[in-house]
C-alpha cells in the first residue's frame, strides 16, 4: 500500500504533463486537419514526367 | 441521354458531334465542354498527367470557364484582402471540390509553378488553401488563377465575414472539453474507491492524499473549462435576466469550495467527482451544438461567396469604345458602360446605345423578359439578356435599387416575432424559482441539521440543473439540423424547426421557386409536313452553338429524343432576330414570326398564346414549326403543395409577376389563393396583415424581391439556386433546387418536436422526483451527479434518433383524392 503514496503524486504529474503536450499538439495544428496528410502520404511524386518540373518551388507541408 | 463516351476529364457524357478534344500522354482525349477542355489542357500543359492517373474520384460537376473579373483582385481596392508583409504577400483562399488525394497533390505542383511561390498549404478537412508568395513575381490574381485553372473553384476567404470566429470558438472549447474529460476521469479514479471501500477500510492518510490529488486535478477543469459558465452567469447578473449558467456556475462554485475547504481543514466530505463530471457533461453539449452551428454555416458561406461586382468601363466614349474592366463600386454618376448579353447591371442606369431585353425576375418576379430602348432605365440586379448595350450610370452603387431593397430587408427584420423570448422567459423564471428554493433548502437545514446543509444544497443544484432545459431542446435541434444538412436543407436559425411545426400558412413566390425559372417546350405546332421529331432535331442543331437560354430549352427537349445526326453549315446570327443556317443545301431561319416570315413567305397567322415567347423554324417557301416555350411547373412543386394542403396549412401564392400568369399556374396545381403583381412592399405589407390576424407564415422564395418578406416572416426558407441576398435573410435554404426538401424539412421538424416532448417530459418528471429527494437529503452529491448524467445521457441518446434518415427511400407521393 505504501506504493500508493508515490503512484496518486505520479498520477497526478501525469495528468498534467499530459495535458500539456495535448496544449502542444492542438496549438501547433496538429488537429485541424485530419484527412489532408493521409491523403498526401499515398501520392507518389516520382513518376516519369514528374521530372520536368524542377524549377519547382519549396512546397512544405 | 444516349451518348454512350464519358469525358476524359470530368466522366459526363459526351454530347454528339463535339469537337473537344485533349491529347493527354499521346492519346487525343473527348472533352464534353469547352470548360473541361481548358481544364484538361492546363494541366496537361502544367505537366501533370499524373493526375489523371492517380486519383480514385472524378471531379464534381463541370469546370467553370476562368471568369474575367478575376484581374480585379490585384486593384487597390480588394488587395485589402491579401497581406503584404515585406514583400512577402499571404492570403487565405477558399477551395471547393475537393475529392481525392489527386486534388491535392494536383492543387500543390499547379501552385509550385507560380513564380515566386513560397509556400502553399492545404488543409482538406476545412478547405482552407494558405498561400505565400513574393508579391514582385506575382499578382494575387495568377495565384487563384492557378487553382481556377485546373479546375477547382478558389476565391479569397474574408475571416471575419465567414464564422472563422466560429471555427476558433469551437478549437477553444475542444480545449475545455478534453481538460475537463481528463480531470473528470482522473479524478473518478480517486474517487470510486472511496465509494466501494467499506468504511475505514481506506487509512485516513490515503484518503486525504487522495482528496489532495482530487483538489489540484480539479483546479483546471474549473479554472480553465468552466470559465464560459462564469463568463456567461456574470453577463447575466448585470443584465438581470437569471439564464441556465447561474445555477451552474453555483453549483461548481458551491461544490468546489466546499469540497476544497473540506480538503484543507480535513472535516466533511468532497465532491470533485461530481464538479467536474457536470462541467465535462455541460461543456461535452455545448460543443455537440457548436459543431453543428459550424457545419451549417460552412455550407453557408459556400453558397454565399461571388466575384467581385464588375462593370466594363468605357474611358473614351463616344470616340472610342474600348472598355476597361472596373470594380462597380467605382463607378460615379455620368460614366459610361458596356453590359454584355448575361450580365448582371451594376448600377442603376439609362441607355444611350442600343436595344435589349432585360431580366427583372429576381428584382420584381416578372418572368417575361421586358424591352428597353435607348433613354430607359435599367435597375441594378436585373440581367441583360439579348443584345450588348451602352449604359450611363445615374445613381452610384450605394444608392441603387438593389441597396434601396437591402435597406427594405433591414426594417422588415425589426417586426420579426420571437418565439425564442419566451422559452428565455420561463427559462429565467425556473432559473430564479430554483435559487428561491435552494437558498429555502438551505436555510431550513442549517437550522435543522447544520452538518448536512452544505451535500444537501450542492445535490439541489447538481441534481436539477442541465438536462431540464439546457439538454432537451439543444440536442434535438443539433441532430435534426445535422440531418437535414445531409437531406440538403440547411438550417440558419435555432428556432425553424420549431416555427416550421406550428406553421399554418405557407407562402410561396412563383418565378424560381414553384417554377424552374427558366424556359422550357411547352408545346409544338406543325406549320408544315415535317414531324415533331424531325423539327426538333433540326431546330436543335441550328441551336446547339447558342448560349440563350431560349435556345438551350430547345436543345434540351431535342436531346429526350432519339439520337440523329443532323450537320448543319454556314450559320449565321441575326442579331435580335434569329439564326440561319444550312441542312443538306436548304436554307433554314429560326426565330422570330417576321425574320422567318422574310424567307418562307407571309402565309402563317400568328395566333400565339399570350404567356407563352414563340419561335418559328422555316426553310424557303415553307413554314416548318413553331416552339413554344414558358416557365415550366418544378415537378415535384404539385406534390409539396399536395402535402401542405393535407397538413391542413393554407397555401398561398405571391408573386410579382402578371396576374393573369399567375391565376392561371395557381389553378394548374389546386392554389386557391394566389396573388400577382405584388411589388416587394405589398408582399411585405401581405404577410404582416397575415401576422397580425394570428398566422403564423411560411414564406418560400428565391429572389431579391423576396428578400424583406423572407425576413418578415415567422420562419423562411430561400432556394439554394436563388439570390445570395435572398439567402442571406432567410432562416434556412434549400440547397438542392428540389422542393420536396421542404417535405423532409416539415417531417423532420414533427420529428423533433416530438421528441423535445418527450425529453421535456422525461425531465420534469426527473426534476419533480429528484429535486425534493435531494431537498429532504435522500440524495448526496455523487448520486445527484450520476443522476444527472444518466438522465442527460438518456436526453441525447434519444435525441440522436433523429439523426437517422427516414427509412422510406422513395418519396412519398401525396395526393388529394386519396386522401377524400
Amino acid at each position: 500500500m505504501e506504493a500508493l503514496y508515490l503512484l496518486i503524486p505520479l498520477s497526478v504529474v501525469v495528468v498534467f504533463a499530459a495535458l500539456w503536450v495535448f496544449f502542444r499538439a492542438m496549438d501547433g495544428g496538429q488537429f485541424d486537419d485530419l484527412e489532408g496528410p493521409g491523403m498526401r502520404i499515398l501520392q507518389d511524386d516520382d513518376r516519369a514526367h514528374a521530372e520536368t518540373d524542377e524549377s519547382q518551388g519549396d512546397i512544405k507541408k | 441521354m444516349k451518348s454512350s463516351t464519358p469525358c476524359f476529364h470530368c466522366g459526363l457524357p459526351v454530347p454528339e458531334g463535339s469537337h473537344w478534344y485533349v491529347r493527354v500522354d499521346g492519346i487525343d482525349q473527348p472533352m464534353c465542354c469547352p470548360g473541361c477542355q481548358a481544364v484538361a489542357q492546363a494541366i496537361v500543359d502544367s505537366g501533370l498527367t499524373t493526375y489523371y492517373s492517380s486519383r480514385q474520384q472524378l471531379p464534381e460537376g463541370v469546370a467553370a470557364p476562368l471568369p474575367e473579373a478575376l484581374s480585379l483582385y490585384d486593384s487597390p481596392e480588394l488587395a485589402a484582402q491579401f497581406t503584404n508583409d515585406a514583400g512577402v504577400a499571404e492570403a487565405m483562399l477558399s477551395v471547393e471540390g475537393i475529392r481525392c488525394s489527386a486534388c491535392v497533390w494536383l492543387i500543390e505542383k499547379r501552385l509550385s509553378q507560380v513564380p515566386g511561390l513560397k509556400s502553399a498549404n492545404l488543409n482538406v478537412a476545412t478547405e482552407k488553401l494558405q498561400v505565400t508568395w513574393d508579391a514582385k513575381l506575382s499578382k494575387p490574381s495568377d495565384i487563384i488563377r492557378a487553382v481556377r485553372e485546373v479546375g477547382y473553384v478558389a476565391y479569397p476567404f474574408d475571416p471575419v465575414q465567414h464564422g472563422e470566429l466560429l471555427r476558433k470558438n469551437t478549437r477553444t472549447l475542444f480545449k475545455r472539453l478534453f481538460v475537463a474529460g481528463l480531470s473528470m476521469m482522473q479524478v473518478m479514479m480517486y474517487a470510486v474507491p472511496v465509494y466501494l471501500a467499506d468504511a475505514g477500510s481506506i487509512e485516513s492518510d490515503l484518503e486525504q492524499l487522495m482528496r489532495w490529488a482530487s483538489l489540484l486535478l480539479t483546479l483546471p477543469a474549473v479554472m480553465y473549462s468552466a470559465q464560459p459558465f462564469f463568463r456567461g452567469a456574470w453577463t447575466d447578473i448585470k443584465v438581470r435576466t437569471p439564464g441556465m449558467d447561474v445555477p451552474v456556475t453555483l453549483g461548481i462554485a458551491a461544490g468546489f469550495v466546499g469540497s476544497a475547504w473540506s480538503t484543507i481543514t480535513g472535516v466533511g466530505d468532497v465532491y470533485f467527482d461530481s464538479v467536474t463530471m457536470f462541467i465535462f457533461l455541460l461543456l461535452a453539449s455545448r460543443y455537440v451544438e457548436l459543431v453543428a452551428r459550424r457545419r451549417a454555416a460552412a455550407s453557408l458561406e459556400k453558397l454565399q461567396y461571388a466575384l467581385p461586382e464588375s462593370a466594363h468601363l468605357m474611358v473614351a466614349f463616344p470616340s472610342s469604345r474600348n472598355t476597361t474592366m472596373v470594380a462597380a463600386s467605382t463607378l460615379r454618376a455620368g460614366d459610361v458602360i458596356l453590359s454584355k448579353p448575361g450580365d448582371a447591371i451594376a448600377v442603376d442606369s439609362v441607355i444611350v446605345d442600343g436595344e435589349t431585353t432585360i431580366d427583372l425576375s429576381l428584382l420584381t418576379g416578372e418572368s417575361h423578359p421586358q424591352p428597353r430602348r435607348i433613354g430607359e432605365s435599367v435597375a441594378s440586379g436585373a440581367v441583360n439578356i439579348s443584345q450588348p448595350v451602352i449604359l450611363r450610370v445615374e445613381k452610384v452603387a450605394r444608392d441603387s435599387t438593389l441597396a434601396a431593397l437591402i435597406r427594405l430587408i433591414e426594417s422588415a427584420g425589426q417586426g420579426k416575432p420571437t418565439i425564442a423570448q419566451w422559452a428565455d422567459r420561463v427559462a429565467a423564471w425556473f432559473v430564479g424559482a430554483l435559487l428561491i428554493f435552494a437558498l429555502a433548502v438551505l436555510i431550513f437545514w442549517s437550522w435543522h441539521d447544520a452538518a448536512r446543509t452544505w451535500p444537501i444544497a450542492i445535490a439541489v443544484l447538481v441534481v436539477s440543473c442541465p438536462c431540464a432545459l439546457s439538454l432537451a431542446t439543444p440536442s434535438a435541434l443539433a441532430a435534426v439540423t445535422d440531418r437535414l444538412l445531409r437531406q440538403g436543407v440547411l438550417v440558419i436559425q435555432p428556432h425553424v424547426i420549431e416555427t416550421l411545426y406550428r406553421t399554418t400558412h405557407v407562402v410561396l413566390d412563383k418565378t424560381g421557386t414553384l417554377t424552374e425559372g427558366r424556359p422550357q417546350l411547352r408545346q409544338t405546332t406543325m406549320l408544315g409536313e415535317a414531324s415533331r421529331e424531325q423539327v426538333l432535331h433540326i431546330a436543335a442543331a441550328l441551336e446547339a452553338g447558342s448560349a440563350h437560354p431560349l435556345s438551350r430549352a430547345l436543345v434540351e427537349a431535342a436531346a429526350q429524343l432519339s439520337a440523329t445526326d443532323v450537320a448543319v453549315e454556314a450559320i449565321t446570327h441575326h442579331v435580335g432576330q434569329g439564326l440561319e443556317g444550312k441542312i443538306a443545301g436548304e436554307l433554314y431561319r429560326i426565330g422570330s414570326h417576321a425574320f422567318v416570315s422574310a424567307l418562307s413567305g407571309v402565309v402563317v397567322v400568328a395566333d400565339e398564346p399570350h404567356d407563352m415567347t414563340c419561335i418559328y423554324l422555316g426553310k424557303a417557301s415553307a413554314w416548318l414549326a413553331r416552339f413554344d416555350l414558358s416557365d415550366a411547373l418544378k415537378s415535384d412543386a404539385q406534390n409539396v403543395i399536395n402535402y401542405f394542403q393535407l397538413q391542413g396549412k393554407q397555401v398561398i401564392l405571391l408573386s410579382g409577376d402578371a396576374p393573369g400568369i399567375v391565376r392561371r399556374t395557381a389553378d394548374s396545381i389546386g392554389i386557391n389563393n394566389a396573388h400577382g403583381g405584388m411589388l416587394p412592399q405589398q408582399k411585405l405589407a401581405f404577410v404582416q396583415q397575415l401576422q397580425s390576424q394570428g398566422a403564423r407564415v411560411l414564406m418560400v422564395g428565391d429572389g431579391i424581391n423576396d428578400a424583406a418578406v423572407l425576413r418578415a416572416a415567422d420562419v423562411s426558407f430561400a432556394m439554394g439556386s436563388g439570390a445570395a441576398l435572398a439567402q442571406s435573410h432567410a432562416d434556412a435554404v434549400l440547397l438542392s433546387a428540389s422542393l420536396s426538401s421542404l417535405i423532409d424539412a416539415a417531417e423532420a421538424a414533427t420529428a423533433c418536436m416530438k421528441v423535445i416532448r418527450q425529453n421535456l417530459a422525461w425531465a420534469t418528471i426527473y426534476n419533480l422526483v429528484a429535486i425534493p429527494a435531494a431537498a429532504f437529503g435522500l440524495l448526496v452529491p455523487w448520486m445527484a451527479g450520476l443522476g444527472m448524467s444518466l438522465s442527460s445521457a438518456g436526453v441525447v441518446l434519444n435525441a440522436l434518433r433523429l439523426e437517422r434518415l427516414p427509412r422510406h427511400a422513395p418519396r412519398r407521393a401525396y395526393s388529394l383524392e386519396k386522401a377524400r
